[in-house]
């Protein structure tokens, strides 16, 4: 009965884990595409033209599913490198940076300074299986000087 | 008040230091959001709600660490820096910090 639970379980998450990573990898693809204009740098150096300063941030919690958590359970039994859990970092990074961009561009920012990544893992599973990460990420927006704050 | 994770302003110069100032707050989630967390936790995918409950928390601190600053007479808090850490299973808790100075203009 067990086996069975756990075999649904694998079925299930890898299912609808590699459709959920497919999915969000399009969506994060063209999403990038669309705010290329608005560059993110970690340049803490401000260009040398009166621009007002708003510290702007983006986050998310995303899960690894469960298919690639009983992977990585093995994979860490033998050691070397855990792919599973690179793409699920690559997407919560990249995804944090849109959502933080969104928010400027939405200010109406030319620039985004000093980024800094701040990545914390929020549910330990069984074990001490990292599940759920949360990525933040976090700069400075440099707005014109003359644009009207709308925040 | 002027929040900032850059050093310097342009055009504008540091006339006095005020001390570092901060704001934290320590969030668990609720019963109805863990539920989902465990559905996803099979599924994989965004946790909604603990997004929210961290961007909650995020603007909580920054409102704690901004009381401060305007309370030490700042008009603008720079080099300002996040950190996460979770304190329990379900807890996490959010810091910022920052240097509370009066800017003035050149």
């Amino acid at each position: 009965m067990e086996i069975v639970v756990l075999l649904l379980l694998l079925i299930l998450g890898y299912v609808f884990g590699s459709w959920n990573e497919r999915r969000h990898y399009r969506s994060i693809i063209a999403r990038e595409a669309a705010l290329m204009h608005l560059p993110a740098v970690s340049s803490r150096i401000a260009p040398a033209r009166p621009a007002q300063q708003v510290l702007v941030c983006g986050s998310v919690a995303v899960s690894v599913d469960y298919f690639k958590r009983f992977l990585s359970g093995l994979h860490m039994f033998f050691g070397g490198g855990l792919t599973a859990y690179e793409s699920l970092l690559d997407r919560a990074r990249r995804e944090a940076i849109l959502r933080m961009k969104a928010e400027a561009d939405k200010l109406g920012a030319e620039l985004i300074l000093n980024v800094k990544y701040e990545t914390a893992s929020i549910s330990k599973g069984e074990g001490d299986s990292v599940g759920t990460v949360e990525v933040l990420a976090y700069g400075t927006a440099l707005l014109p000087a003359d644009a009207s704050r709308r925040v | 008040m002027m929040i900032s994770n850059l050093e310097l302003v342009h055009g504008q110069h540091i006339r006095e230091h005020l001390g570092l100032v901060q704001g934290s707050t320590v969030r668990s989630k609720h019963v109805g959001r863990d539920m989902m967390a465990s559905l996803k936790n099979v599924f994989g995918g965004e946790l909604t709600g603990y997004t929210e409950l961290l961007q909650e928390s995020r603007d909580e601190a920054l409102q704690r660490m901004i009381a401060q600053a305007t309370a030490l007479g700042a008009n603008a808090v720079l080099n300002v820096r996040f950190s996460t850490s979770s304190v329990a299973q379900g807890a996490a808790e959010i810091y910022v910090y920052g240097t509370a100075v009066i800017l003035e203009s050149d």
